[in-house]
């Protein structure tokens, strides 16, 4: 063989190494929390409100209380962030202040999660009065998710070629009958992968809904949005660090349920998805 | 061909930028008067101090080397220069006696003034979708006149017959000749009254070149027809006038006729036989 053929060879067998490396990771997480915690469900786990100080029962008000965070934050921040990103990539001249809003939304990304809490807590909370419950946590959380719903916009947005832009303005329509006719349907299938990778990180998310929404051990569902609620992974903390002769497989039990809950809302918007790109 | 017409030589010069000059008794008023049109992107200057009219129902074809200013001279025709980030201009653009940038709204004169692209970019949608997209979006919705619309626009674009039974199926599986036929019925659907071709065959096989100037023929018998090509062949075959830019000046306006048999400036000359460009 020749020297280059055995270069490009090991090349290719580092690439691969480095992909296996990563894969390695996941594969375990998945097959310890599944091997770990999938005896601990069943329906009195996954419908029952907890008794017993949380070691036996159910976890079903932390289930139903990630579930309501996640879809009333992503229900603030869809909307918000995918506006603001349409007017930074459609309408924004590169200016000084375009550039220092683009430099707030990356600084906005990079702040850890538990000073988002903080700020949670001193505006919605104490500020605004909304008291520790759905609505503080939940536009807490959504703050959190903008930059990554604004990134991830502005991108499949500039994804779209200009040329349809062009043929559309050169048709008559004006400029935001473009965005919203030639643009917009192009953009959709990026524009809910930002919405996934949120959903993923809500609800995943402790140190935010520590000090604005969760709740240690409240064995009652919410009734509206400024009621505290249990979530799973905080429910997770506590079952693993503040509760003492706990069933082991209750703890894996929680994860699994959160990486399922997370699974399934994603495989939700990748279907939504995949029906858009149909569309084209 | 067109352009044996020889009363169109109406040789528009910068300096004789007045009607009543003798070479436009025959037109009076033109389609569109250029005047003193200077464009920058930045420091560039793409454009230099051009004036120049477009008459009826011709075919203007406007030719010339990379970087001669014709793409930009025909963006402004339409105004889709509006969105390059970096423009200054200066000068007037007349049609039909009105000022573009001052007197019409651009969505307007955008509708008067259709664009066929270099590459045929259908939307990536059905072949009915694409031709009453414009139509739809200033309000249109009668489905049946909408309908007859997309036939008549297909006709005028020679693409009815081979399309006729597949008009709610994707643009994008046309092959690229089609497309490009597909954009042009799309921007008869508007009724315009002038069309800018911006390069419309330079990625088109000859077969399908030959439709599309075939049709281009057709529309000028009721459009303005502005065409910026770098086939000189085709700006030969198919131009009643042709105009010859470099490096952002206008150098020669005249028949086709005369800039191909004899050109005033020996660099139109130059270029026609191909010594540079």
């Amino acid at each position: 063989m020749k020297n280059e053929v055995v270069k490009e060879k090991i090349g290719f067998g580092v690439l691969l190494l480095a992909t296996l490396l990563v894969v390695i990771p996941v594969l375990l997480i998945i097959w310890l929390i599944l091997s770990k915690g999938w005896s601990a469900l069943s329906w009195e786990f996954l419908f029952t409100m907890p008794r017993d100080g949380m070691r036996a029962g159910g976890i079903f008000p932390a289930i139903v209380g990630t579930f309501y965070l996640v879809i009333a934050s992503i229900a603030f921040s869809l909307p918000i962030g995918v506006l603001a990103a349409i007017y930074l990539s459609e309408y924004a001249a590169d200016n000084l202040l375009t550039r220092i809003i683009n430099l707030a939304i990356i600084n906005l990304a990079g702040v850890s999660s538990v000073v988002f809490g903080l700020f949670g807590l001193s505006l919605f909370v104490i500020f605004l009065k909304f008291g520790v419950s759905i609505i503080s946590g939940a536009l807490t959380l959504g703050i959190m998710t903008l930059p990554v719903i604004i990134t991830t916009t502005r991108e499949a947005l500039r994804a779209v070629p200009k040329s349809y832009r062009e043929v559309s303005l050169s048709l008559g329509a004006s400029r935001w009958q473009t965005i919203r006719h030639s643009v917009l349907p192009f953009a959709l299938p990026g524009i809910l992968t930002g919405a996934i990778l949120s959903i993923g990180r809500v609800a995943g998310e402790t140190a935010p809904i520590l000090f604005t929404v969760a709740a240690f051990y409240l064995p009652k569902l919410p009734h509206s949005l400024s009621d505290q609620v249990m979530a799973l992974p905080y429910h997770l903390y506590i079952v693993t660090t503040q509760i003492p002769y706990i069933p082991e497989n209750f703890r894996f039990g929680t994860a699994l349920v959160l990486v399922g809950l997370v699974l399934i809302m994603n495989i939700t918007a990748v279907i939504i998805r995949s029906k858009y790109r149909k569309r084209k | 061909m067109g352009h044996a017409e020889k009363k169109r030589c109406d040789m528009t010069d910068r300096r004789e930028a007045n009607n009543s000059s003798a070479g436009q008794v025959d037109h009076p008023d033109p389609k569109i008067k250029v005047r003193e049109l200077t464009i920058h992107y930045g420091k560039v200057r793409v454009l230099n101090n051009l004036s120049l009219d477009i008459q009826k129902n011709e075919i203007l074809s406007v030719i010339g080397p990379a970087n001669s200013g014709k793409t930009s001279f025909l963006r402004s025709l339409n105004r889709l220069n509006d969105f390059e980030p970096n423009i200054r201009m200066s000068g007037s653009i007349l049609l039909d006696g009105r000022n573009i940038y001052k007197d019409l709204d651009a969505e307007g004169l955008r509708k008067r003034v259709g664009m066929i692209f270099a590459l045929p970019i259908p939307l990536p949608r059905s072949i009915h979708d694409n031709i009453t997209y414009g139509p739809r979006l200033a309000g249109d919705h009668d489905k049946s006149a909408l309908d007859q619309l997309v036939e008549d626009s297909l006709k005028a674009a020679y693409l009815w017959d081979e399309v006729k039974d597949r008009l709610r199926s994707s643009a994008l599986k046309l092959s690229g000749g089609q497309q490009q036929r597909l954009c042009i019925a799309r921007t008869l659907a508007l009724k315009p009254e002038v069309i800018l071709f911006d390069e419309p065959c330079s990625g088109l096989d000859p077969i399908s070149t030959a439709k599309v100037e075939e049709s281009m023929m057709e529309l000028k018998k009721n459009h303005t027809i502005v065409l910026v090509t770098n086939n000189t062949k085709q700006a030969a075959r198919v131009g009643t006038r042709t105009a010859f830019f470099l490096m952002g000046d206008l150098v020669e306006i005249d028949s086709t006729e005369k800039i191909f048999t004899a050109p005033a400036d020996s660099r139109t000359n130059d270029y026609i036989i191909g010594r540079f460009g």
